[in-house]
């Protein structure tokens, strides 16, 4: 007698369960990549001790109803926020920052540890305009770190921060937060959301 | 003399499906690994605005969110005006307070000073009602907050 061959498996019900299965979770489960823009708000005040800031050191953004901004008290467009804040940053007025090349107009900020962004908006204000002028006034924050990291470091802040947290970079973890907080000393992200 | 036979036996035959169940696995598995189950299903409508100066948000056990837009078509009788939802019921800015406290009991003691709000705003409400919100989470101490928005150019998209 010839061996006997066995009978093949039926696997059509396999395919049947894995379906099943497969559309249960695409039915029940989120991609989740939840990306967005940080900020740290203020803590209530106990006391009323106002801090005197020197108006020029203050650059003063509103939204009013309308989705409109004003700069300085002037009528500005989305696209020139960015520069203008970076201007204002980067002013350096009291010759103290010798790492800024502003005009070093003395009715602007005086140097970048003392500069504040004054955000204010009305009730009125969409939630997408409002998040479009923050987007700026961080991107001129950036590119300002940006380019202090290149200058000092060679590489720009955003890569510096990527390897930070990256748990495969091979170089000196502590040498770089070291570099990472010199570059946020150098531009503090001073930006105030007045309620 | 009849060695050859004269008639093929049988039809076309069945096509080999082996293969099928370990495609559909292989689907299977990496939406079982990439995905996470859904937290809340959403009652308002909750179309992000655009970012591009953007940081990826914590764990997920390190944010607390709170949804906040216009009633979607289904729950159309709670009207127009923009809503905040806690969870997966619709709530007022004074429970925000009680959300939070709630929230901070379930996690671990340690995890606590790290927690950071997330606000899912749709683009279209209005800024009265996140500023009430920002001064309920004022009140709380929940200052770590992270507007959430979908990664793209500010400009020219709506």
């Amino acid at each position: 007698m010839a061996k006997r061959a066995s009978p093949e498996v039926n696997a059509g019900s396999m395919a049947d369960i894995a379906f099943l299965l497969l559309i249960f979770f695409l039915v029940t489960t989120t991609i989740e990549t939840d990306s967005g823009i940080n900020r740290k708000l203020p803590p209530m005040e106990e006391s009323d001790v106002d801090v005197v800031i020197k108006q020029k050191n203050i650059f003063t953004v509103l939204l009013n109803g309308k989705d409109q901004l004003l700069v300085e008290d002037e009528l500005m467009e989305l696209k020139d926020l960015r520069q203008a804040a970076k201007e204002f940053l980067d002013n350096g007025g009291d010759r103290t920052c010798d790492y800024c090349s502003g005009k070093k107009d003395l009715a602007s900020s005086d140097n970048p540890d003392k500069a504040i962004i004054s955000l204010k908006n009305e009730r009125e204000t969409s939630y997408k305009t409002y998040i479009a002028v923050q987007n700026e006034l961080v991107a001129a924050y950036n590119e300002l770190r940006d380019a202090r990291a290149q200058s000092l470091y060679g590489k720009s802040f955003k890569e510096m921060e990527a390897n930070y947290n990256d748990v495969n970079w091979p170089g000196n973890k502590e040498k770089l937060k070291e570099q990472i907080d010199q570059i946020k000393l150098d531009y503090p992200q001073k930006l105030s959301e007045v309620q | 003399m009849s060695k050859f036979k004269k008639k093929k036996d049988g039809g076309v035959p069945a096509v080999n499906t082996a293969a099928l169940p370990d495609i559909v696995f292989m689907l299977l598995f990496f939406f079982m690994v990439a995905t996470v189950m859904r937290q809340n299903t959403l009652m308002i409508e909750n179309n992000l605005p655009f970012a591009d100066q953007v940081e990826k948000l914590d764990k997920k056990d390190l944010v607390m969110y709170i949804y906040a837009g216009k009633p979607s078509t289904n729950y159309k009788q709670y009207g127009t005006e923009a809503k905040i939802q806690l969870n997966d019921k619709f709530a007022d800015v004074k429970e925000i307070a009680a959300f939070i406290a709630a929230e901070r009991a379930s996690k671990r003691e340690e995890l606590i000073p790290f927690l950071t709000t997330a606000l899912k705003v749709d683009k279209g409400a209005n800024m009265g009602l996140i500023s009430d919100i920002k001064q309920e989470l004022r009140k709380v101490n929940a200052l770590k907050i992270n507007y959430t928005t979908k990664k793209g150019s500010v400009f020219g998209r709506d």
